[in-house]
Formats: structure tokens, C-alpha cells, sequence
């Protein structure tokens, strides 16, 4: 199935849901509404012409200090999806504010969703409604912030851990 | 009252399996078998582990903030330290995500140079791989043998890129010099090495009885838990799906060149030893096949006039006396031998907006000192246009791919790496739970764990 086929085909079953679409460089992209992200991606994992049964990877993006995207969502959720039998990939996008920063979560259709959602909110500090244990994965439990933030400045130091002084 | 046993003793009565009661012991991060890197919880009943919690994280360094903050060349280093037994996939894979950002093709034989690279590089993996799992296993003989098979290779390494790990070969829009002469041979060599150790792995371990009795049925998956565990490379291919980056997505010079793609189908650690055991021999006909086929450098232009070395270069072009001179070769350091001009157009994408001009050129020419310029000054660089996109490749554990956001600076605005061996290690409770302690080192060694892209 080509790109175009494949926009085609969530753009017939969800319509105004896809909120803009591209192929960019090749990659087929589209941006999908926040609330109904996940019956996009079952949708994507079900429907036997998708056929999208791995979820290659998800991850996130945050918008803060993009031109022309400073006022806008300040945070992508990215899911990147792959089709063993038909060989084809798709990103989905979806895009959270920073006050409201939560996002379904997809671990009843991925187990892998559970360490790569971890590493969102431990890295971006976007929540996932329905995770079971959102605990960050990377950092420690007493980082104070989310790295990958624009505005966590690189060079910023924390305390050691260790037992308190 | 019968006398407990030294068991009962210590941890109270009726502590044996199956009594209800557990007992929890940590394994890492300071066992040996966990690298220093990850903690696995576990809850055992009797020697069964019943749940198992995997924490990682100690390795973690920041490379996807890192890559935010330096040109894009900058990652390059850092690309190294991701997967460290393999680093020329990370690097190669990394500089044709960019490459797809700028819309640029890098040369023919840039393509083949990478095939060959990335396949010594696999090769230098599986064996890390499979010799440590063996050496966990006792079989200290095996480890010593694929370690000095590795050897050959990493020599092959360090003649084409100067380093052994660290090598940072890979550029954006081509690589760093060409391959040194004579490399061809010494690759046959080293390959003939290869083959005999593995041939003598093959006889040590594949029927060894002992091996096969602690591999065989241990840390098994099935399909569908593989597939939705997002697991790739060679435990996606030990339960019978031979997807394969480099088949199904061919880059570089795969296309070009004849491999088989390895499959198992029970899922277990002997299953996933057979797949990289028969994946070494494909690296080799692969690197093989595109030594052979690799297109040559461009034709030489007639020189006049001796070799001059780069000061004297410089001098004469501080003077004025600049006719002709572009045409004189000059005598490079060693350090940068395969930089020359013709190596140069060979192995690089001509494209000023992205690639270093040759050292003649930056020394003597205006035009390619400000093309140099350009390209290091802070604020200059590589610019690709706004916009995203994602390179996967196949890396020594699985789909390494590169996902890199671009705002139109000098500057990545995101770069995310998909590592190949997060999928596994999240599911490794999953393999491991239900099994025996002992279990837990096998399988683990059997993920191929490289804390370097899995923590980043």
C-alpha cells in the first residue's frame, strides 16, 4: 500500500480526525486528534489492508522554541508504526498543551508502549491516561523536571542521590 | 519435629517451592552478567522466579539533548557511543538520516563503503554476543576464540578509520577518508580467520550437550508476543520472521548485493545463537560481494610537478601564486590519508552546502576556505530545511532508526534514536519470569543488552 493509499484509507474511516497529513521526504505523516488517537492506532493495528501490527517507536517533541510553532500544542506525541506483512510504515502524530498534557495510553495495544510512554513522561513530562505504572525509566526517581524540555537548560545540575544530609 | 534444613534454617520454615513463601534478590547493577548497568528485582519462589522487575538508566548520558545542542557532525561522536561494539552502523545510520533530511545521495562508492563497514562491524557484535553468553555459560574457551576472531576485525577498523571503538567514521554526506590500500586482501584474510573460528565455535557449542540443555526451551517467546513487543533483528528472526531491514528496506548497497536473511522458529536462546551464528556468515558474503563490486575512485587528473607539503601549499597560495596550484597533490599528514582530492570526490556527496571541501582545496583556494569556513563557523553548518524524517537501518540488535526534527538551522531541533535493544530488555520479565535463577544469565546474554543505546 502506498503513502497515499494509506492516508486515504484513515482519512475515509475518521475524517475530520486527521487534522493534516503529509509525505514528507518520503515519510507518510499524519496528525490525529488527540481523543481519538486511540482508535486510530487500533484501527491501524486491526484493519487487515493496514495491517500495522509493531509499533516501531514513540517518543515526543516538544514545540516550545519552533519557528512559528511557539504558540501552538507545545508538545508531538509521535508513534511510528510498521507493517510486517506489507511493508509499510506510517507516523502518527498527535499534539498536547503543556497544562494538559496527558495522552491516552497505548499498552493494551503494545506492551512495548509501556517503557517507551515511561520515557516520554520521564523525558517530556507528558502523562499517559491508563498507564499502569508511570515511573520514569531513564532518570532517577528524585530528578526534579523533564530533560528533553527546550526550556531545561543542558548545563542545569541536581543533588546527587544519597541519603539526605 | 524433623531437624530444617540449612535452607528452612535461614529463611524460616516451609521456605522451599511452592511453600508460598519468596524472597526477593536484586541481581545488579554490580554482577557481572548485568554489565554494571541494569537491575533486574527479582521474586523468587524456591529457584523459580516468579516476577521480575527490570530497572535501567545507569548508563544514561543525554545524547538525544547532546545532539540538540552541536552542529549536525557534532553527534557523529556521540553516534559512536550508542551501540559500542558496532559503532559504524550507528554512525552511517545516523548520517543518512540527515542525509534524508537534505535530500542528498552520497556516492556509489560511499554506498559500498558502508555496506562493507557495517557488515565488520555486525560481524565484531555477534561474536561479542554470542562469545560472552558462551563465557557465561562456562564455555571460557569459546569467548577467547571469537574474541580473537574480533580482534582480526577491529585491526581492519582501525586501519580505515584510525580507531578501534571510538572511530567516528561516518559523515554527512560521505565519510571521513577512503579505505587505505590493499584493504580488499586483508579483509580476505581476516575473513578466512573468521571462518575458522567460527567453524570451531560451530563444533565446540552447536552440538554440545551441555549448551544445548541450558539454551534449548529457555527464555522463550512466541511470535505474537515478539511482534507486539516491537522486538526486531535477530529475535524477531528466531521466531520465524525474517524481516530484516536491509531485505525489506534496502539502503546503501543492499539491493545490490546477494544475501540469505537467517530463520528460526523457536524463539528460545538456541534459536537466537543459530540465527547470529548463520547472520556472520551472510555479513561476510555481503562485505565480500561489495568489495568486489565497489566502483572505483574517479579518473585521475594528470598532476605536474612533485608533491608539496601543506605549508609550502599554503605559502605559495599566500603569495599569489595560485595558477595551477590546485592541480599539484599535495603530501597529506598521515592522519589524513584517504582525505586527499580524488579520495575526497570519491567517497563524498558533492554538495558544498554539506560536505568539508578537500584539504587541498580549504588550503588552497579561497573558494574552499570559505566553503570550510561556512561549514564550522557556529551560526553556519549544515542546514537542512524544516521538517522531519525517519532513517531505519539495520543494526547488530535490530531496527536502529533515526528520527531527527529539523527547524531549518545549523542546529537538530530533536534527534530520537530507536535503540534496537530497548524492546527486548522491556520484555525481558516477560522471558524470564516462570523460568529457574540460573536461567536469568543465559537469557539475558542472549538480548545482546548494549547499555549505550539502550540508555543513551
Amino acid at each position: 500500500m502506498s503513502g497515499a493509499e494509506i492516508l486515504q484509507c484513515l482519512r475515509d474511516r475518521f475524517g475530520p480526525a486527521l487534522l493534516e497529513t503529509h509525505q514528507d521526504r518520503g515519510d507518510t505523516t499524519a496528525v490525529v486528534e488527540r481523543r481519538e488517537l486511540l482508535d486510530v492506532l487500533r484501527f491501524c493495528r486491526d484493519e487487515p489492508t493496514l495491517g500495522f501490527d509493531m509499533l516501531m517507536d514513540l517518543t515526543a517533541a516538544d514545540y516550545l522554541k519552533y519557528p512559528g510553532r511557539e504558540d501552538g500544542p507545545r508538545f508531538e506525541v509521535v508513534y511510528l508504526l510498521y507493517s510486517l506483512p506489507h511493508n509499510h510504515r506510517v507516523r502518527l502524530k498527535t499534539r498536547v498543551d503543556e497544562d494538559d498534557a496527558v495522552v491516552a495510553s497505548a499498552v493494551e495495544l503494545w506492551p512495548i508502549a509501556n517503557w517507551l510512554e515511561r520515557e516520554v513522561w520521564d523525558m517530556f513530562g507528558v502523562r499517559f491516561a491508563g498507564h499502569p505504572d508511570l515511573r520514569r525509566l531513564l532518570m532517577y526517581e528524585e530528578f526534579v523536571g523533564h530533560p528533553l524540555r527546550k526550556d531545561y537548560p543542558i548545563d542545569r545540575r541536581q543533588p546527587l542521590i544519597g541519603p539526605p544530609a | 519435629m524433623p531437624e530444617p534444613t540449612t535452607r528452612e534454617f535461614m529463611l524460616g520454615e516451609g521456605s522451599g517451592t511452592g511453600s508460598g513463601q519468596t524472597l526477593q534478590v536484586g541481581v545488579g547493577p554490580a554482577h557481572p552478567a548485568m554489565h554494571g548497568i541494569i537491575r533486574i528485582t527479582t521474586e523468587l519462589d524456591g529457584e523459580f522466579i516468579r516476577k521480575a522487575d527490570v530497572e535501567i538508566g545507569y548508563l544514561h548520558r543525554a545524547f538525544e539533548k547532546d545532539c540538540e545542542v552541536g552542529g549536525y557532525n557534532n553527534a557523529i561522536p556521540y553516534t559512536d557511543r550508542l551501540n559500542y561494539v558496532s559503532p559504524l552502523i550507528n554512525n552511517f545510520a545516523y548520517a543518512s538520516a540527515v542525509e534524508k533530511l537534505l535530500g542528498i545521495e552520497v556516492t556509489e562508492r560511499c554506498q559500498y563503503i558502508r555496506t562493507v563497514m557495517a557488515e565488520i562491524s555486525r560481524i565484531c557484535d555477534h561474536l561479542t554476543c554470542v562469545g560472552a553468553s558462551a563465557m557465561e555459560l562456562g564455555a571460557f574457551t569459546v569467548f577467547l576464540y571469537m574474541i580473537k576472531a574480533r580482534e582480526f576485525l577491529w585491526e581492519l577498523v582501525e586501519d580505515v578509520t584510525g580507531a578501534r571503538l571510538t572511530i567516528s567514521y561516518g559523515r554527512v554526506g560521505g565519510v571521513k577518508a577512503d579505505l587505505p590500500e590493499g584493504f580488499a586482501i586483508k579483509v580476505t584474510s581476516a575473513f578466512k580467520q573468521t571462518r575458522e573460528v567460527l567453524d570451531e565455535v560451530h563444533r565446540l557449542l552447536t552440538g554440545n550437550r551441555i549448551f544445548m540443555d541450558r539454551m534449548i526451551g529457555v527464555g522463550a517467546l512466541t511470535r505474537e508476543e515478539t511482534i507486539a513487543w516491537g522486538i526486531t533483528g535477530p529475535l524477531l528472526r528466531a521466531v520465524g520472521v525474517g524481516y530484516d531491514v536491509r531485505r525489506a528496506q534496502p539502503h546503501w548497497a543492499y539491493d545490490r548485493v546477494q544475501f540469505e536473511v537467517p530463520i528460526q522458529k523457536d524463539g528460545d536462546n538456541y534459536a537466537r545463537y543459530l540465527v547470529r551464528m548463520a547472520e556472520m556468515e551472510q555479513s561476510m558474503r555481503i562485505a565480500e560481494q561489495a568489495l568486489a563490486m565497489m566502483p572505483g575512485g574517479p579518473i585521475n587528473v594528470d598532476f605536474v610537478g612533485r608533491p608539496l607539503d601543506p605549508a609550502a601549499y599554503v605559502d605559495q597560495g599566500k603569495q599569489g601564486k595560485t595558477e595551477g596550484l590546485l592541480l599539484i597533490p599535495i603530501r597529506l599528514s598521515p592522519n589524513l590519508q584517504g582525505q586527499n582530492q580524488p579520495a575526497w570526490e570519491a567517497v563524498n556527496a558533492h554538495d558544498k552546502r554539506v560536505v568539508l571541501p578537500p584539504k587541498e582545496t580549504t588550503y588552497g583556494s579561497i573558494e574552499g576556505l570559505m566553503n570550510h569556513f561556512m561549514l564550522i563557523m557556529e551560526g553556519y553548518g549544515i542546514r537542512p530545511p524544516m521538517g522531519e524524517a525517519y532513517f531505519a537501518s539495520e543494526g547488530a540488535n535490530g531496527e536502529l532508526g533515526f528520527y531527527i526534527v529539523s527547524d531549518g538551522s545549523d542546529r537538530p531541533y530533536r534527534v530520537r534514536c530507536r535503540p534496537p535493544c530497548l524492546p527486548p530488555v522491556a520484555a525481558l520479565p516477560r522471558m524470564i519470569e516462570g523460568e529457574m535463577i540460573a536461567d536469568l544469565v543465559p537469557t539475558f546474554g542472549s538480548v545482546n543488552m548494549i547499555g549505550g543505546e539502550l540508555d543513551r
